[in-house]
C-alpha cells in the first residue's frame, strides 16, 4: 500500500511566541542619543530582516511597560542587535539605554511576516527611513553584505535616509562602508542641519527627491518604507503617485517620533 | 517559562502618584497631561451640519443643530476626570449643556427618556449608559474645555462629559443620545469593558463587581 | 498632535496577533466587510489605544478587528473581516 504524505512546511507552524530573559553582552554608543544593544537570546529561532521583538520592563510593583524595537542584526548573526534612542518622555527607553553588559532583558520574537526582505525575493531593492526607521532596512543591508557575491550582482540596492542631523546618523561608518559596494547606494537628506561643506539633500523627502533617488516603476523596485508615520505615509503615497504598484510597497509606521 | 515574572531592576512608572489621595480613585494616579486616545480618524465635521439628537425608546426624536445648542442655557462644570487606563486628572474646566437641560427641552418637544442610553458619535463610536448616570446634574454635552473651544483630537465640536464614571464614557465627537428598555454595550462594552464604569468601584472589566 | 500622526498598522501589534491566533498574521489578506477591499493585515490602520488593539481598513476606516486583553481575558472581533487568507505559500526564498 502506497500512501502520498503531503509534507506541511515548518514555516507553517511557527514556534511560540514566548518571552525569554536575554542577557545583554554588549551596549555600546549609536549616536548621542542612541545606544546599540547586542544581547544573547536564549533558544532564539533565527529571525528575517524585518522583523521585530517586543520588550517587556516589568517593576517591583508589577506595573508594566512593553514596546517593539525592530531588530537590527541580520539572520546570519548569533546574536540579535538592537539600537534604540532614548526618547525625551519616554518610559521604557531611557531604562534600555542604561543597560549595561550582564543585565537581563525580557523579550519574545521574532515577530512580522509582511516587512520582511531576503536576497532570494530579490530586487531592485529601494530602502527608504527617516529616524530610527533605519533599523530593520538596516538588518536587510546586513543581510545583503553577508549574501555570496552572486546573490548580490542580481539585487542593485539603494537606501534613502532621513536624519535630522548627521549626530542623529545610525551606523554612519558601516554604511559609509557599504556605499562602497558597486551595486549599493546610501543618499543621505538632513532635515535639521546639515554637516558643514554638505552638497547633499537638507530638507524632508519630497516628490523630486524620491523621483531621484528611486528606479523607474519599469524596474518594479521592491520598497520597504520605515519611520514617523507621517514620512512612511507620504513617501508610501509618493512611490504609488509615480507609478509604482502599491504591492510592491511594503511600510512600517513607527508613530509620531519615528 | 518562568512562574515569576522577570523583574526589570531600577524600572519604573514614569509618574508616581503624588496627586490628592482622596480625589483619586483605587488603582489610579494622577497626571498633569491630557493624552489624546483615539481609536480612530478624527471626525471633522462641520459646524454647519453638526447637531445634536435625543431620541426615546418610541422613536420621537428632538434635535438642535449647532446654533440652537449654543442658545441653550450652559454650565460651567469643574471635574475630576479617570480613565481605565490608570490615569487621572483632577479639576479639568469645562464648558456645556447638562443632559438635564437637554432632556427637559426634549420633553417639550414630545421626546422622553427610557431606562438605558446609547451614546452615538461620528466615527461610530458608541458608549452605553443607564438614565440614572447621565441625569440629575452628572453628565454634559460639552463643547468648551480650559476656557476654549474643545479641539477636535479631544473631541470636539462637543463630547460627552460623564466625570464620575471612567472616561470611555464621555464619549469623544458625540451626535446624540438614543434612549433603550435594554442595555446594550458599546464599542469597548462589547469588547469586555464593564457596562457601567463606576472608578470608585473599579468596574473596569465585565463581572467586576 | 494629530491623531493620525499617532497612528502605527498592523506591523505593530504581531505579537498579540500572534498571543491570540498562534500563527504570525501580519501577513495574512483581509477582506473588509465594509468595503470590500483586500489587504494584508500589515497594511491595516492601527490607531494605537491603551484600552486594546483596534485595525482600521485604510480604505474606509472600518474597524476590521479589535482586542481586548485583560490578565483573566482576550476579547476578540472580527466581524469586520469578511474573510482571512494565509499566503499560498509559506516559503523562506520569498520571504512572504
Amino acid at each position: 500500500m502506497s500512501s502520498v504524505i503531503k509534507a506541511i512546511p515548518d514555516a507553517v507552524a511557527p514556534p511560540r511566541l514566548e518571552w525569554r530573559v536575554a542577557s545583554v553582552v554588549d551596549a555600546r554608543d549609536e549616536t548621542p542619543r542612541a545606544k546599540t544593544l547586542v544581547l544573547d537570546v536564549p533558544q532564539w529561532p533565527g529571525h528575517r530582516a524585518g522583523q521585530h521583538v517586543d520588550v517587556r520592563l516589568v517593576a517591583e510593583d508589577g506595573y508594566q511597560g512593553q514596546r517593539s524595537y525592530s531588530i537590527a542584526s541580520p539572520p546570519e548573526d548569533e546574536t540579535v542587535t538592537l539600537t534604540v534612542e532614548r526618547l525625551a518622555d519616554g518610559e521604557v527607553s531611557p531604562y534600555l539605554v542604561e543597560l549595561r553588559p550582564g543585565d537581563g532583558l525580557e523579550l519574545r520574537g521574532p515577530i512580522g511576516g509582511h516587512f520582511v526582505w531576503n536576497v532570494a525575493v530579490g530586487g531592485p531593492l529601494l530602502l527608504v527611513g527617516g529616524g530610527s526607521g533605519v533599523v530593520p532596512l538596516m538588518a536587510m543591508l546586513r543581510h545583503y553584505a553577508r549574501a555570496d557575491a552572486a546573490a548580490r550582482a542580481a539585487v542593485p540596492v539603494r537606501l534613502l535616509y532621513s536624519a535630522r542631523t548627521a549626530d542623529d546618523v545610525f551606523y554612519r561608518a558601516e554604511l559609509a562602508q557599504l556605499a562602497d559596494q558597486p551595486l549599493v547606494d546610501v543618499v543621505f537628506t538632513f532635515t535639521r542641519g546639515a554637516p558643514p561643506a554638505w552638497t547633499g539633500y537638507r530638507r524632508r523627502i519630497d516628490r523630486a527627491m524620491v523621483e531621484a533617488v528611486s528606479w523607474s516603476p519599469a524596474a518594479a523596485p521592491r520598497a520597504y518604507v520605515c519611520g514617523p508615520t507621517s514620512l512612511v505615509e507620504s513617501v508610501a503615497t509618493l512611490l504609488v503617485d509615480l507609478g509604482h504598484a502599491a504591492s510592491l510597497v511594503r511600510t512600517e509606521r513607527f508613530g509620531p517620533t519615528g | 517559562m518562568a512562574d515569576q515574572p522577570f523583574i526589570a531592576r531600577g524600572f519604573r512608572r514614569r509618574s508616581p502618584a503624588t496627586g490628592d489621595a482622596p480625589r483619586v480613585p483605587p488603582g489610579q494616579y494622577e497626571t498633569k497631561d491630557f493624552p489624546v486616545l483615539s481609536a480612530g480618524p478624527t471626525p471633522r465635521t462641520p459646524l454647519s451640519t453638526w447637531d445634536f439628537t435625543i431620541r426615546d425608546t418610541d422613536g420621537r426624536a428632538a434635535r438642535w443643530s449647532w446654533d440652537e445648542f449654543q442658545k441653550l442655557p450652559r454650565d460651567n462644570p469643574t471635574v475630576d476626570i479617570h480613565c481605565v487606563t490608570k490615569w487621572s486628572k483632577l479639576g479639568t474646566r469645562w464648558e456645556g449643556v447638562s443632559v438635564d437641560t437637554l432632556l427637559a427641552a426634549a420633553a417639550a418637544q414630545g421626546a422622553g427618556t427610557g431606562p438605558f442610553a446609547l451614546a452615538f458619535c461620528d466615527g461610530g463610536y458608541t458608549t452605553n449608559l443607564s438614565l440614572a448616570d447621565v441625569t440629575g446634574g452628572k453628565a454634559w454635552v460639552a463643547f468648551g474645555y480650559d476656557g476654549a473651544a474643545l479641539p477636535p483630537e479631544h473631541g470636539g465640536p462637543a463630547r460627552l462629559l460623564v466625570p464620575h464614571l471612567y472616561f470611555w464614557k464621555s464619549a469623544k465627537w458625540v451626535r446624540g443620545l438614543q434612549f433603550l428598555l435594554s442595555d446594550q454595550p458599546g464599542f469597548w462594552e462589547q469588547l469586555g469593558y464593564h457596562d457601567r464604569g463606576d472608578p470608585w468601584r473599579e468596574q473596569r472589566y465585565q463581572g467586576d463587581p | 498632535m494629530q491623531i493620525e500622526e499617532l497612528r502605527l498598522d498592523g506591523n505593530a501589534v504581531g505579537g498579540i496577533l500572534r498571543e491570540v491566533f498562534t500563527h504570525e498574521m501580519t501577513n495574512v489578506l483581509a477582506t473588509c466587510v465594509g468595503c470590500g477591499s483586500k489587504g494584508r493585515i500589515a497594511e491595516l490602520l492601527q490607531y494605537a489605544h491603551p484600552m486594546g488593539v483596534v485595525l482600521r481598513c485604510p480604505t474606509c476606516d472600518r474597524a476590521e478587528v479589535r482586542i481586548v486583553r485583560t490578565s483573566t481575558f482576550y476579547c476578540v472581533d472580527i466581524a469586520g473581516v469578511q474573510l482571512l487568507m494565509t499566503p499560498e505559500s509559506v516559503s523562506p526564498a520569498t520571504g512572504e
